[in-house]
Parts: structure tokens; sequence; C-alpha cells
């Protein structure tokens, strides 16, 4: 499991830019950054280096924020990869949240988020490079 | 035009005697049937007999919404339930609505003085009546419904919702008048003018018979504009009655209070010492003649006048002024009426959200709009998205359950909403009809 951060934002002009400038005028990098958007509010969920002390920061600031355990899942970069991927979950009934990929180097990361605290231990033992938090972000 | 001339012009002095008759024979059939009357005349140390004029009135105690609350279900039946003909509620959660029965003879009544404000509109035997107020416990649509039956019209019995509908049969039909609150008028106007109709020229409509929430002149004059009529602002509540007790005539100067079954005070809220003639306060109502729910001194919290002088109209009952607020903190929303404290108590029935809230309500096309600010716990999962639209689904469908108003719910950030140890700014009412 690697810990996303998770930042609930409500519809407001600026808001995404400000929350955002936290965490750049911490001087953290971020890797990824996906938004789920719905007529009223935002999900903001981020990948990026020090994540406790990301996800400190944007409280500090009043944001609804916090650290949400992931499994992330090294894939080649080639067709196929992530439908290999699901293929899987669904043989072993596993319901997905939600999930989302992002590309580093020459490989793909895929992120799931589960129901099933022990599935990363399962797909490692299915043979899947599951990630560790060191290789996607600086760990604190 | 009258519905019952003899006594909606009767000579003043004729009138007095009436009330005092009526009056007399009132405390003694309360004192003798209601537990709470007999307790509370008791308590103020008057006794039935005490009652020798009008002026006498001051003397009995008064009545208010906790104490109907309390006699919840039936304490406050005058008769037994084989003598009750119907029931009606306000609006609250189990246990804290008040509710009225009605005997045949009080359901005449309540038609009769609807009737009267028909014919006021000059609507008789000949007129088509469209009730698009809703039916149910909610006593505006049976009680415009039989007030159409009383006075002999034709009744079209639409209930509210369908507007498209309405307005087609509102046209086909050549309705003469329509019943409804003056929000939803202004939205049948809205849907007859998308739907390519000039209702003011092209529909036979000349009345509108409005109430049950506030509509400002501009409101007024809007709906009459769209749908060229005249608008009767007509008034009355559930535990009084329902729409009926007062309403305007043509002269639309104040609405003419019943005064043959209902006696109107209007007092100083704090010192509850009646204020003259022509000084606003809250309206107070006795009921004459009612049978199964009769009321002493019943504090409605409207504030409004009597408005002094002879009516054009020839009517002798006296006029009320148009409600201009309320001495309570309870909303009208869309003809429903909500206190703060029934939705604080859906929200804390939600553990994943905080005490905290904020309630806006606007006017959104014809229609009150109203939009529920919460903040979900800190330890809530909110990295669901799915969670979160269940969290809003499941609240905005316990309000509409429980408390029959339509809510947008939305979810905001923690802490964007007031805290305050005193009095925190709940309600913020933006509605146009209010100014």
């Amino acid at each position: 499991m690697i810990s996303q951060l998770t930042v609930f934002l409500e519809n407001r002009e600026g808001h995404l830019a400000s929350a955002v400038r936290t965490i750049a005028s911490a001087d953290i990098n971020m890797q990824a950054m996906f938004l789920a958007d719905t007529k009223d509010f935002g999900i903001l969920r981020i990948f990026c280096d020090t994540p406790e002390k990301a996800c400190k920061i944007l409280k500090d600031e009043g944001y609804q924020a916090r650290l949400v355990d992931v499994v992330a899942v090294k894939v080649d970069n080639v067709p196929g990869a992530l439908s290999k991927l699901f293929d899987y979950l669904d043989s072993k009934d596993v319901n997905v949240e939600y999930a989302h990929c992002f590309i580093v180097g020459d490989h793909a990361i895929d992120i799931l988020k589960v129901n099933d605290p022990a599935l990363d231990v399962k797909l490692a033992a299915e043979g899947f490079e599951v990630c560790k938090p060191e290789d996607v972000y600086l760990v604190d | 035009m009258f519905y019952q001339p003899e006594l909606e012009t009767m000579p003043r002095e004729e009138l007095d005697q009436l009330q005092l008759d009526r009056l007399q024979h009132l405390v003694g059939y309360v004192y003798e049937r209601i537990p709470f009357y007999k307790e509370a005349f008791d308590k103020a140390g008057v006794k039935p007999e005490d009652i020798k004029s009008l002026s006498d009135l001051v003397k009995l105690p008064f009545t208010t919404k906790q104490d109907l609350r309390d006699a919840y279900p039936f304490k406050m039946f005058a008769v037994p339930q084989s003598e009750v003909a119907r029931i009606h509620c306000s609006s609250g959660t189990t246990g804290t609505a008040t509710v009225v029965g009605y005997t045949a003879k009080d359901l005449e009544v309540w038609g009769d003085c609807f009737a009267r404000f028909l014919y006021a509109a000059d609507c008789g035997p000949d007129a088509i009546v469209q009730v698009a107020y809703g039916y149910g416990l909610f006593t505006g649509g049976l009680g415009a419904h039989q007030g159409g039956e009383r006075g002999g019209l034709t009744v079209l019995p639409m209930s509210s919702g369908n507007t498209k509908r309405q307005v087609r049969l509102m046209h086909d039909f050549k309705v003469d008048v329509l019943a409804c609150t003056p929000s939803y008028a202004l939205n049948i106007a809205d849907v007859a003018i998308e739907e390519g109709f000039d209702p003011a020229k092209d529909f036979h409509i000349h009345a509108g018979i409005l109430g049950a929430e506030p509509c400002s002149e501009a409101m007024r004059s809007e709906i009459q504009d769209k749908l060229g009529i005249q608008v009767f602002d007509i008034y009355g509540l559930s535990e009084v009655m329902g729409p009926g007790v007062a309403c305007e005539c043509q002269m639309q100067d104040g609405l003419h209070v019943c005064e043959d079954h209902f006696i109107i005070e209007v007092v100083d809220p704090q010192t509850l010492e009646p204020v003259p003639d022509g000084q606003w306060g809250e309206v107070v109502f006795t009921t004459l003649s009612k049978e199964c729910s009769p009321l002493i001194r019943y504090r409605t919290r409207d504030i409004s006048r009597i408005i002094t002088g002879q009516c054009e109209c020839g009517r002798t009952f006296r006029r009320m002024d148009r409600i201009t607020g309320r001495t309570d903190d309870m909303m009208i929303l869309r003809g429903v009426n909500v206190f703060p404290s029934q939705i604080e108590e859906e929200i804390v029935s939600f553990p994943e959200i905080v005490s905290q809230y904020q309630l806006i309500l606007t006017t959104r096309g014809a229609l009150d709009h109203v939009e529920l600010q919460v903040e979900t716990v800190p330890d809530f999962p909110f990295d669901e998205v799915a969670r979160l639209q269940q969290l809003k689904k499941d609240l905005e469908k316990a309000l509409k359950d429980n408390l029959q108003i339509a809510v947008d719910v939305k979810i905001v950030e923690p802490k964007t909403i007031e805290r305050s140890e005193g009095k925190a700014k709940r309600i913020i009412d933006l509605r146009e009809g209010l100014k």
C-alpha cells in the first residue's frame, strides 16, 4: 500500500489553485494528480513526496485532507498490461472503488482503491509488481 | 357578489351580539369537554359565567402551538371520535405535529367561509375553480375543494404538480378561478407562457385565491399581470381552521375576518396586552363555532393589525392587514411550515455530519429553493465520491420523508459554516417575496 493524499474541495473559483499552491510553497514535489469532479465539489487525489507533511500543511491551512491507502502496481507500458491486472481482479471478485494510472519512465503505475487491505500481498503472490512507497515518492 | 349576505353584511351591533352569544356558549363547552381548558381556566381564576361581554375575552388564558403539541394526538378534541369527520395535521415529525379534527358541521362552516371569498371574487355556481393546492393532511387542497363545493361551483381537483397539465386544463376548461399558493400560481403562469400562451389574453381565468405563504405586492402584481387575474390573498392556519379564516375582497385592502366564526385580537407579543386597532402585533384567534377543535385565544405568531374603518364592499367583517412576518422562527417553505429545530433533529441523526449547518433560501423561478449546507465529521472517508453522494441522498430523503420539504444538500468544506457560541446565523433567507 502507498499513501495517496486526498483533499475535499468545494467548487469555488481559485480553490484548486490555492490548494496546489499550498503544497508548492512547502516545496513538495508531486508525481501525479487526479481530480474527480461533481456538481458541488471535487476530490483531489495526489501522489507527492512526503505525503504526511503535505497532509499536515493542508490541514493546518484549513483544508479537509487525509491520507488514504491505495495499491500501486507497476506494469509495462505496453498494450494489455492494465487489462491483465483487471482481469485478475475480476476473477477474484474484487470490487474497485476507483482507479487511475500514470507513467513513470518506461512503466505505468496503476493505482487501485479497493476494500481489501491484503490485496497487495495477493497481487504480489500472483506475480504482479506491487510498488512500495519509496518506488513512487520520497517517504517521510 | 355575496355568498351569505345576511351574515357578511350583518349590522355591527347584531354581529357583536352573535359573537357574545357564541363566545358564552364556547367557554362553557370547552370548560366541560377539554381538560386542558378546565385546568387553564381554573389556573387563571376564570369561570365560564364570568364572560358577560366581549371585553371579558381578555380574562381568558391564551393557547399556544406548544399546548397543541402537548395535546398530541387527540387530547384537544371536544367530541368523541365517532363525530370526527376528518383530521388534518400541520407538518412536523411524529409527536410534534399539531392535529386538528373537524365534525361534519365544522367542515360545512369551513366550506362556507371559503365559499364567501369565491363569491367575493365574483365566482358563483357558473364558475370553475381549479384547486392546485396539495391535497392531503395540509388544509389547502381540501379546504379550497369544499369551499368550491359548498359554493356550488364546479371543482377541478388538480392538487399541486403536473404543471403543463394545469395549464392545459385551465385553458381548455375555461377555468374562472385558481386556488393555490402564490409561488405556484406564478409557476403556472410561467409554464403557460413557455407553452406559447399569453394567459392574460388567451385564458378565461379572472381570479386567483392564493394563500399559505407570503406574497409581496411585487409578486402579486406579477401574477396578476401574467395571468390577467385579480389576486385575493386568503389567510388561514390549520390550527384555527384552514384557508378561509380571512380573505381579501375586490377592494384588496385588507382581509375580512369571518367574524361570525372567529374573534380576532391583536396583542403585543411581549406584554400580551391587546393593542389598539391600527397597531401591529401578534394575531390571536378564538374560534366561535368549531365543535371538534375549538380554540380560546390561540396565538398565531403571525404579525398583522386591524384595519380601521368600513370597507367599501359592504362587508361588516373587520379586516386584518396582510401578514408582514412571524414572531418566531418558523419558516414557510413552499407552503410547508418548518422549524429550524426540525432540520436539526434530522441532521443530528446522521453521525457522519457535524451539527453546524446553514440553510440558504432563495427564489428559483417562482418557487422557494432550499439549500442545506453541511460538513462531514473529520474522519469521514470523503475519499470516495460515491460515499459523499450517498450521504447527500440519504439526508435529502430524510428531510423529504419527515418534513415534506425538498432540500438540495450541499456538502461543504470543514469550518466554512459559521460557528457561534450565541446565535449562529443558521438561516439565510434571500427569497424575493419577503422584502
